[in-house]
């Protein structure tokens, strides 16, 4: 089983690693696609099946094809991907923000006590999954609902602004 | 409400799908090798020779070699050799024919324009469409046999025009006949000039049709 | 006498209900106990690959030959028998098309992004195939039970427009480029109201696992009417909008945008030529036959046979006859239906569907608390719940339509 793991593992940091280092755009994003594929893999071999899924679902099935819209509709040519950093301060920058991230999430696994392995894999079926998302997360469910849904709405009246203002003039 | 126009439609490609297997009336199209439409009047595609009788082709050509059609053909497929012999035709008097008469169908157009220059009516348009060749050279270059098809055949594809050419044929044979008859007579009253007169009575006798006949439908 | 009939009946319809199951486990019982696990897998996935391949090759000429006789032709029946004069109305046709496909030459442009070119027909064929995994073919025959089979089931066709993409975009050429923009248009719009007029069943189940919900459905009313989903106010209007939203989903005709041919030569399928096209063409039928078989699960019942006498055929029988049915009704629509701009496509989907989805799903969480409403009462629970889905139907119909008149024709009548 840990092989397998380690598999899952070794081809998720490497198509992500390989995405960052590409030129071509279409490429990268295919490969994080691949790189969320293996995340969703990782949750099937610890058992958390609905995460999986939501995981291929909204990932793979959604988010991917946002990002190819985006690749698709903003990249003007082959060319204009810049490679080389813009300026030394640039690169200073980016190596400080890098580092900080860095560091908050080493910190974090670091300061994390983690349970004895020999805990058992905790079989939880869809049905109590459910349940205590309608019953004891329920509040933490409907915020998220309404978040999601202002920012859709936000989305919908910056889209809409421009066209209004155009069939009024 | 919004959808009746697609159930509608619905009915409609329904009512079709059912219909044709109990209705044959319905179906738009034939098996083709096996069933045949016939092809309406005016289709035409390649020209062919008519000749008078199916049993003698060769014997009975209408054309005498006049070489319009080869110098009037746009794509010039037309190639024809002049006989040096007369052989009498259908209405017995000797006329010159083709020893060679060939068209190239892979350049000809189908313009027809050889059938309306022909003042003998020798040439006309075929209907045969099923002319696939394994040999692209040879086999679509048509011959003097190949072309030649009886009278009786132009009636069956093309039987309005058919008729009409042959009551015109008819008509300029009797009055040639005729014109014939009285240039005998009057030979015979005025005797010294009759080999000349025969010969020249005929020659305007037979291209005078040329320029009163009908523009072809 | 008629208690030994009924006797014999009974062991018999068990016999070919249980038969597939039979058949497997006498081929695999001399195996060892755990290699026994692998080979039922390995049957199970050889048997739902070929029995889907051969359904494929019959949809082609069976497609051909509905879409000819709605327009009043016979349609392909030449090809029989090989070297015979029998004919079989055609039989044969799949098979010469699959030999002219296997032996015709693979042409990979060279702009072409040729592993990306040679991946897209290989992932889409492969996720097409995972889709059959959950979908209950009959009583006990599922190949994987999951407990969240339905997620599973849409995780695994949402990647499929990805291996459109893929094809489209690796081809380097505008006219697939297009088709994959547009594949990814239709695929957002369409996503949601698909998932959502599924959400009321997955609802009222109480369950994400597609054999659970094909049991939820079991049993008669009043003897006759079956409990399936479709026979249900919320039911009726969710499978509408599932059947509309899967047909875009499988871009079948009138939402055959991606290869809209009139404008889009192939769309992604015009770099493709030979096998890979044959793939393509595999693949798009089994996304067809996956929804159809989904379909037929959330909303018709799975397996479960329309009147009681009826249960003696065998359950995957009435799977097949649904699923055909489903099948049919795609290819009528598509013989009937011009093809919709794309305007008009994601028009549909944002201001129509999703609207009526998500009031539907209002109408299932009525229809769920009123689930104890008993005797007379219950008349008025169908009216509400009918008023509440067909209400807001004809009013956003009205709306979507105002303004717009028949076309009329100065010159043709």
């Amino acid at each position: 089983m840990t092989a397998v793991l380690i598999l899952i593992a070794v081809a998720t940091l490497c198509t992500a690693a390989v995405a960052m280092a590409l030129r071509n755009l279409i490429h990268s994003a295919l490969l994080l696609i691949a790189s969320w594929t293996g995340i969703a893999a990782f949750y099937l071999w610890a058992g958390a099946e609905f995460v999986a899924f939501a995981q291929v679902l909204i990932y793979v099935g959604a988010i991917s094809m946002v990002v190819l819209f985006a690749v698709l509709l903003t990249r003007q040519s082959r060319a204009d991907v810049a490679i080389a950093p813009g300026s030394l301060g640039r690169v200073v920058l980016a190596l400080i923000a890098g580092g900080a991230v860095l560091g908050v999430l080493v910190g974090a696994v670091l300061s994390t006590k983690f349970a004895n392995s020999s805990a058992t894999t905790p079989t939880v079926t869809v049905k109590q999954i459910g349940q205590s998302l309608g019953g004891a997360h329920a509040a933490a469910l409907l915020v998220i609902g309404v978040l999601l849904t202002v920012a859709l709405l936000g989305a919908v009246v910056l889209a809409t602004t421009d066209r209004a203002e155009k069939e009024d003039a | 409400m919004l959808g009746s126009g697609l159930l509608q439609g619905l009915a409609v490609t329904a009512k079709n799908l059912v219909g044709s297997f109990h209705d044959p009336a319905r179906l738009t199209t034939v098996e083709y090798p096996e069933q045949r439409t016939k092809l309406p009047e005016a289709y035409r595609n390649f020209p062919f020779l008519v000749s008078e009788n199916a049993t003698d082709p060769m014997g009975t050509l209408r054309c005498v070699a006049c070489q319009i059609c080869e110098k009037e053909c746009p794509p010039q497929c037309i190639y024809i050799e002049k006989s040096k012999d007369k052989k009498p035709d259908a209405t017995g008097r000797p006329q010159l024919y083709p020893t060679v008469f060939d068209i190239d169908t892979s350049v000809c157009m189908s313009c027809q324009i050889c059938v309306e220059v022909c003042p003998f009516d020798a040439i006309k348009m075929d209907q045969v469409f099923e002319i696939a060749t394994t040999d692209r050279f040879t086999a679509l270059l048509l011959d003097r046999e190949q072309l030649a098809k009886p009278n009786d055949y132009y009636h069956t594809i093309h039987p309005t025009e058919a008729a009409e050419v042959d009551a015109r044929l008819a008509a300029e044979r009797k009055a040639a006949a005729e014109k014939a008859a009285a240039a005998a007579a009057k030979a015979a009253a005025a005797k010294p000039a009759a080999v000349a007169g025969l010969g020249e009575a005929g020659a305007p006798g037979s291209s005078t049709p040329a320029t009163t006949k009908p523009p072809a439908a | 006498m008629s208690a030994a009939w009924t006797n014999i009946a009974t062991s018999a319809h068990s016999l070919l209900e249980r038969l597939p199951l039979l058949a497997r486990d006498f081929t695999t019982d001399w195996l060892p106990e755990s290699a026994r696990w692998l080979a039922n897998s390995l049957i199970t996935i050889a048997t739902v690959v070929v029995a889907f391949a051969s359904l494929f090759a019959l949809l082609t000429i069976v497609e051909r030959k509905v879409l000819a006789r709605v327009q009043n032709r016979p349609g392909p029946n030449r090809v029989g028998i090989p070297f015979t004069k029998i004919k079989l109305f055609g039989l044969g046709q799949p098979l010469a098309d699959g030999i002219k496909m296997l032996t015709k030459e693979d042409i990979v442009p060279r702009a072409a992004d040729q592993v990306l070119h040679f991946l897209a027909p290989v992932a889409l064929l492969a996720f097409s195939i995972l889709t059959f995994a959950v979908i209950p073919f009959g009583r006990q025959l599922v190949p994987l039970e999951l407990d969240a089979g339905v997620l599973y089931f849409f995780a695994a066709g949402a990647a499929t427009e990805l291996a459109v993409f893929m094809a489209g975009w690796a081809s380097h050429n505008k006219y697939s480029l297009l088709a994959a923009m547009r594949a990814l248009a239709q695929l957002i719009s369409y996503e949601l109201p698909l998932l959502l007029s599924i959400v009321p069943v997955v609802m009222l189940a109480g369950s994400l696992s597609t054999v659970g919900i094909v049991e939820k459905q079991a049993g008669w009313t009043w003897g006759f009417v079956p409990h399936w989903h479709v026979f249900t106010p919320w039911g009726a209007a969710g499978f509408a909008i599932f059947f509309v939203a899967a047909l875009a989903e499988s871009n079948r005709s009138p939402f055959d945008r991606p290869e809209a041919e009139s404008e889009l030569i192939a769309g992604h399928l015009t770099e493709y030529s030979g096998f890979k096209y044959a793939l393509f063409f595999m693949a798009e039928y089994f996304g067809m036959c996956a929804l159809c078989g989904m379909g037929v699960t959330l909303f018709l019942g799975g397996w479960q046979a329309p009147l009681p006498f009826l249960e003696i055929i065998p359950s995957y029988f009435w799977f097949a006859a649904k699923l055909l049915t489903l099948l049919f009704v795609f290819m009528w629509i598509r013989a009937t239906l011009p093809r919709l701009r794309i305007d008009q496509l994601t028009r549909l989907a944002w201001k129509f569907l999703v609207p009526l989805a998500l009031i539907n799903l209002g109408v299932a969480v009525f229809w769920a608390l009123t689930a104890d409403w008993t005797g007379a009462i219950r008349a008025i629970r169908w009216i509400v719940a009918g008023a509440l889905i067909v209400g807001p139907f004809v009013l956003i119909g009205r709306k979507l339509s105002s303004g717009i008149a028949p076309r009329t024709y100065r010159y043709a009548t």
